[in-house]
């Protein structure tokens, strides 16, 4: 059983739900970039969302954008990002890591190349934002030659028949983008988004995380009554970005804000 | 016959049974080879989807094919004028240069056989608000220029950098009622205002239109704009038959995102005996790696939405371009020059900032015509080209745009504040 799948079963068997942190590797600087992933683990963090920075994040907001291009200041490559994951498993073996990011850097390394040198740094998974299962035929066939779970979004307006078409290809989880918009965009609709995950757990037995819009305690909570997991992104870069100049500070915050949605989400799905 | 043409692009009667035809691209995908296809976040999709089926519908609409010629007949100005620069040649000692003069549509420039299109297309689809990126600000008019002219709400994202470089087309697209949004993220020019379209379209998708200006972008973009843009190489074709006797030996255009360059080829495709010439800005030089030319100097990746040649890092990471033209200055290419380029169809070239100024100049003194500085750059190829042929040979360039917009730029090159 994958890292992935395994963490999952784990919760469903307690009761509860996911909390997926994502932040941008080497934000703002790469050195710190593990240790922050220890804090978020030690605060209630299930599966580690790391971006890998891209010159051209096109569907993500001006929050993770300039994530982004802090990272890139320090030349964060995509080696780069595997090798912090390395070192991130030379103390937590349990914890499953996802890359976040976009087509390109992988391109450049080649498909095969990455699936191998991620699955050999102890990445769980790909969530490879623009590349739709149409285009991915190749680079699915390199990820699960090394049993790398491909992570695929769902948005507000797919349609039931590309519902199917991503559920058969994807693996671990899908990511149901619960607003239209980029990453960090306000105005949730919890209805809106429960009406949706039903009809994608008819055509499904993976988990599904919902992100996009969950910004604090109170929406991480209920969000967490309807999903399988909370993927929170801006909020916490928006806190990187703040502290950009007091590093030793990040961890800090971070771990609060989980903390916070950790107990929330818990309070929520008490039986 | 030929059947497998898009309606737009019809009017050639070739036929091609036995022989490879290069007006089979693209796939139903939008490949071009492997060039093209769509990678956009899913949260995009569903509108590309319904982009490609209406215009899919409509390419084969009378209705909306009539309007169409009538907007470009009576609105553009179409068609623009095939024009023999003799004097020119003359100097230059060799081939007989023709001029297409697209800068002499409504607008200035090419862009707006585009925009024309694409906004009746977005009215017919119900939509209300237009959105388009621009660099030299030319497809930015072009927009603002149509979206006043169909009532239709109208916002532009243009590079902070850009803004300061083209004043003149801000204030232009400001005057037209369109919002001009001024991009700060990234190089803050083309490409940052092309990321930055795309988030407001993925965050407005229900009533908004996006206007992309150039041959890239995921499908049905690079086949769309190229159907568009094909009227000036099917008038070009017919023109230079009237007024020459016969069709050129060699085509030439400058390629940034490549939408004039294609529309001119296009039609000219199976016309093996003509030569096509791609020109690149090299700006500072291509050796000194300060230039826009992925086909002459970069490598394939995927970026805005499709696979094709981009100016790139060895980690992947999109650079820095420079042209003194700000419509050229951009890290990728239309996917069908990709493939042109590849299967060896079409040969790309590039010129630098001095060449391009160069026949910027030549051509204002010699033929009273004052380009675009994107245009400068095929006239400068054309003007190395030209020597190398005998006087009776015919090179016909794509004068895409005028260049009143360009004269703030080339004025303080010599030092002289306007």
């Amino acid at each position: 059983m994958s890292r992935i799948a395994a963490t999952f079963k784990s919760l469903r068997a307690d009761g509860r739900k996911a909390l997926i942190p994502y932040i941008t590797a080497g934000d703002p600087k790469p050195g710190i970039t593990v240790s922050i992933m220890h804090t978020m683990v030690e605060a209630g963090a299930d599966i580690i969302e790391l971006g890998v920075p891209f010159s051209d994040p096109m569907a993500d907001g001006p929050v993770i954008q300039r994530a982004s291009e802090r990272a890139l200041v320090h030349h964060t490559s995509l080696r780069d990002v595997l090798e912090m994951v390395q070192e991130f498993r030379v103390d937590n073996a349990q914890t499953p890591v996802v890359l976040m990011g976009y087509l390109n850097p992988i391109e450049v390394m080649g498909y095969e190349a990455f699936a191998a040198a991620a699955a050999e740094a102890g990445v769980d998974g790909a969530l490879t934002v623009d590349i739709p299962p149409e285009e991915a035929g190749e680079l699915l066939s390199a990820l699960n030659r090394h049993a790398l779970n491909a992570i695929f979004l769902i948005a507000p307006t797919t349609v039931g028949s590309r519902i199917e078409t991503i559920c058969k290809v994807a693996s671990g989880f899908v990511y149901y983008v619960s607003l239209k918009g980029v990453t960090g965009a306000s105005h949730l609709d919890i209805a809106g988004v429960e009406q949706k995950l039903e009809k994608i757990h008819r055509t499904t037995d993976l988990p599904i995380g919902v992100g996009f819009g969950i910004k604090d305690a109170a929406t991480a909570a209920a969000v967490s009554k309807v999903a399988d997991a909370v993927v929170v992104g801006s909020a916490l870069v928006s806190r990187v970005e703040a502290l950009a100049e007091q590093p030793d500070a990040i961890a800090p915050a971070l771990a609060k804000l989980l903390a916070e949605m950790r107990r929330a989400m818990d309070a929520q799905n008490q039986p | 016959m030929l059947t497998r043409l898009r309606p737009l692009c019809v009017e050639l009667s070739v036929p091609t049974s036995n022989r490879e035809t290069y007006f089979n691209q693209p796939d139903e995908q939008g490949h071009f080879g492997p060039y093209g296809g769509v990678f956009v976040a899913e949260t995009l999709m569903q509108a590309l989807e319904e982009l490609r089926q209406n215009y899919e519908k409509y390419l084969h609409d009378k209705g909306f094919l009539a309007e169409l010629d009538a907007d470009l007949a009576h609105y553009v100005g179409r068609p623009s004028p095939l024009y023999h620069a003799e004097r020119w040649s003359r100097e230059l000692g060799g081939a007989q240069i023709y001029l297409k003069r697209e800068d002499l549509n409504h607008t200035g420039a090419h862009k707006v056989n585009n925009t024309i299109g694409q906004a009746l297309l977005a009215k017919r689809m119900g939509k209300t608000r237009i959105i388009a990126e621009t660099g030299a600000g030319q497809h930015g008019v072009a927009t603002a220029t149509v979206a006043a002219r169909l009532g239709l709400e109208c916002v532009i994202y243009m590079g902070a950098v850009d803004i300061v470089r083209q004043e003149a087309n801000v204030y232009r697209m400001r005057l037209l009622g369109a919002e001009v949004r001024a991009v700060e993220s990234g190089s803050k020019t083309l490409k940052d205002a092309l990321n930055e379209a795309m988030r407001d379209w993925v965050t407005h998708i229900d009533d908004t239109f996006y206007i992309i200006g150039t041959v890239a972008g995921p499908h049905p973009y690079p086949a769309m704009v190229r159907d568009f843009q094909a009227i000036i190489g099917r008038e070009a074709r017919q023109q230079v038959q009237q007024q020459a006797g016969r069709l050129p030996d060699a085509l030439v255009a400058c390629v940034g995102g490549g939408s004039n360059a294609i529309g001119l080829f296009y039609p000219f495709l199976d016309d093996e005996a003509v030569e096509i010439y791609g020109v690149e800005a090299a700006g500072d030089g291509l050796e000194t790696g300060n230039h826009a030319a992925p086909l002459c100097a970069g490598r394939p990746g995927v970026l805005h939405g499709n696979r094709t040649y981009l100016m790139e890092d060895d980690d992947g990471q999109i650079i820095e371009t420079h042209s003194i033209s700000a419509g050229l200055d951009y890290p990728g290419v239309g996917p069908e020059h990709a493939w042109l380029k590849d299967c060896g169809r079409a040969q790309y070239v590039a010129v630098t900032d001095n060449e391009a100024l160069a026949a910027f100049h030549a051509l204002t003194r010699i033929e009273g015509i004052i380009p675009a500085l994107e245009s400068s750059h095929a006239l400068a190829y054309a003007a190395k080209l030209a020597p190398t042929l005998g006087r009776e040979q015919i090179i016909l360039v794509n004068l895409s745009g005028r260049g009143d917009k360009d004269i703030h730029t080339v004025a303080a090159l010599e030092g002289i504040e306007i």
